[in-house]
Formats: structure tokens, C-alpha cells, sequence
């Protein structure tokens, strides 16, 4: 009896010694861009909202042909 | 899809602000908090160069190594955000930083340091996307809208470029090949690791 009582005080004490889960930083991340705004108003035409392909295929084209000046007037 | 990035042409940069003004405007960013600036080398100068700075989205971001809360995350596309309810707004971030990118509002009666605030590359942050507590926060998420950063989007010259690096990639090696100078990219090699990068490779400039 003396024994047990030893050993369950012992887990309890013990049991204050643990590690409490640090998870604070690693639950929030962003959605998916593609996913969209769901603003119409303010989204690009061009690309289907939650198509990754579709939207991919857009930053493409907007950063090739919106910055590129050589592929508009050629070479 | 590859990594968004950031370059700036030193070659086409005409120091006008105009990027600064934009992100401002387009991020109803607070007084005293800049996510972009213009820093101009030899000023007044005969050559002087001008750069637009900004989070450069790290591939090993330093803040994210000395963050103590673990509040920073990078998104798929490359991207790196941070969690404004995580943030304790200690600091180290800006430390850490070689591009001086961590901004640090004062709020509050006694001006204390509040929550980092910096460039989102326009992607908003972990609140639900086009939500008016993401635009709060981090301000506009044009990603999601299917644009790029509207620093670069406006950008008169298209000195500063963003979007898939290999794409940008080959907007500049085009440039380069047409004017024949100005192959350095200031900060590439410090963002992304490239011991070629930021080193003259031998163009005229």
C-alpha cells in the first residue's frame, strides 16, 4: 500500500515536470492564392478562381508580358 | 511553379518613389512604416545608382531563424509572411535582417514598439483571403486577385520586376544582352544564396 501511494505521488509530482505542447506558431498558415478573394470586382480576368494551373498560367503572363517590354516590340 | 521574387534594375531606377507610394497607398500602411524604399548610392554623383528594397522573401530568412515565437511561414509560392497575433514584437527580426525590412509601428500612448509590420509581396497574411481583417493587418492580397505586387505592376520603368524568378530571370538576362551592362542584381546572392549573385559578372556597368 505504502508502496503504490510512492508511486502515484511520485507520477503526480513527476507529472508537473512535463513539457506543455508549443504549438503557438505553427497553426496559422495562408490560403491557397488560387483559392481567389472571392471579390469579383477585384479579381484579374483571365483565370479561373481555384485552378492552380489557370492562376500559375496568369502570374506567367502577367509578369512575361506586363514587364517584358522586349516581348511586346520585339528584338 | 517556381519562387516569386524581387529584382531591382539599378540600370532603369530613376528614383522616383513611385513604388514606395504605391505600396503605401495600396496597403493603407500606417505613418512611420515603409515595407519599401528607394536607397540611392552616390548620390549627386556622377553614376549614382538607385535600388527599391524591400522583403526580399528569403530562401533561408534569417528573421524566420531568430523569430522566438516562431511567428513567420512560407507559402508555397515562396513567399514570407508572418502572423501578426503571434508576433511579441521584440526585434530580433530587424536585427536579423539584412535588408532592413522589419518595420516596427509605434501605437499606443507611450510609443512602444508595436507588432512588425512588413512587404507581403501583396499576398495578405494568415486570415482568410480578400477578409477586411487580412487587409487590416497585411494589407491587400493581390496574389489572390491574380496580379503581382503593385509595386512592381506600376512601376514606370519596370526597374523593379516581381513575380516566378525564372521568368524574371529572363526578363533581365534579355536586358542585359540588349544594353550590355548592369548583370549585378543588388541582394540576390543575400537572398537566395547565389555566390554569383550581387557580383559584377563582367558586364559593363
Amino acid at each position: 500500500m505504502k508502496a503504490m501511494f510512492l508511486v502515484l505521488s511520485a507520477a503526480l509530482l513527476l507529472a508537473a515536470c512535463g513539457d506543455k505542447p508549443q504549438s503557438l506558431g505553427e497553426g496559422r498558415k495562408s490560403v491557397a492564392p488560387w483559392a481567389g478573394t472571392g471579390v469579383a470586382a477585384f479579381t484579374a480576368p483571365g483565370w479561373k478562381v481555384g485552378d492552380k494551373t489557370s492562376w500559375e498560367g496568369e502570374m506567367r503572363a502577367r509578369t512575361q508580358y506586363g514587364q517584358n517590354e522586349y516581348t511586346r516590340v520585339g528584338n | 511553379m517556381a519562387r516569386m521574387k524581387f529584382i531591382c534594375d539599378s540600370q532603369r531606377c530613376i528614383e522616383c518613389n513611385g513604388c514606395v507610394t504605391a505600396c503605401k497607398n495600396e496597403n493603407e500602411v500606417p505613418w512611420g512604416v515603409n515595407r519599401r524604399r528607394v536607397v540611392t548610392l552616390s548620390d549627386g554623383q556622377p553614376g549614382e545608382k538607385s535600388i527599391s528594397v524591400a522583403c526580399m522573401h528569403c530562401s533561408d530568412a534569417p528573421c524566420m531563424a531568430v523569430c522566438p515565437v516562431n511567428c513567420f511561414y512560407r507559402t508555397d509560392e515562396g513567399v514570407v509572411l508572418h502572423d501578426k497575433d503571434v508576433c511579441i514584437g521584440c526585434g530580433y527580426c530587424s536585427y536579423a535582417c539584412p535588408f532592413g525590412a522589419p518595420q516596427f509601428p509605434s501605437q499606443g500612448t507611450f510609443g512602444v514598439r508595436g507588432k512588425m509590420d512588413k512587404c507581403t509581396f501583396c499576398a495578405g497574411g494568415p486570415e482568410a483571403n480578400g477578409s477586411e481583417a487580412q487587409f487590416e493587418k497585411y494589407g491587400r492580397n493581390r496574389l489572390a486577385e491574380g496580379k503581382l505586387p503593385i509595386c512592381a505592376e506600376m512601376c514606370s520603368t519596370k526597374a523593379l520586376l516581381a513575380g516566378d524568378g525564372d521568368v524574371l530571370a529572363d526578363i533581365l538576362r534579355t536586358r542585359v544582352v540588349q544594353r550590355g551592362k548592369g548583370a549585378e542584381v543588388w541582394g540576390w546572392g543575400t537572398a537566395y544564396g547565389s555566390k554569383a549573385g550581387g557580383k559584377d559578372a563582367g558586364g559593363k556597368s
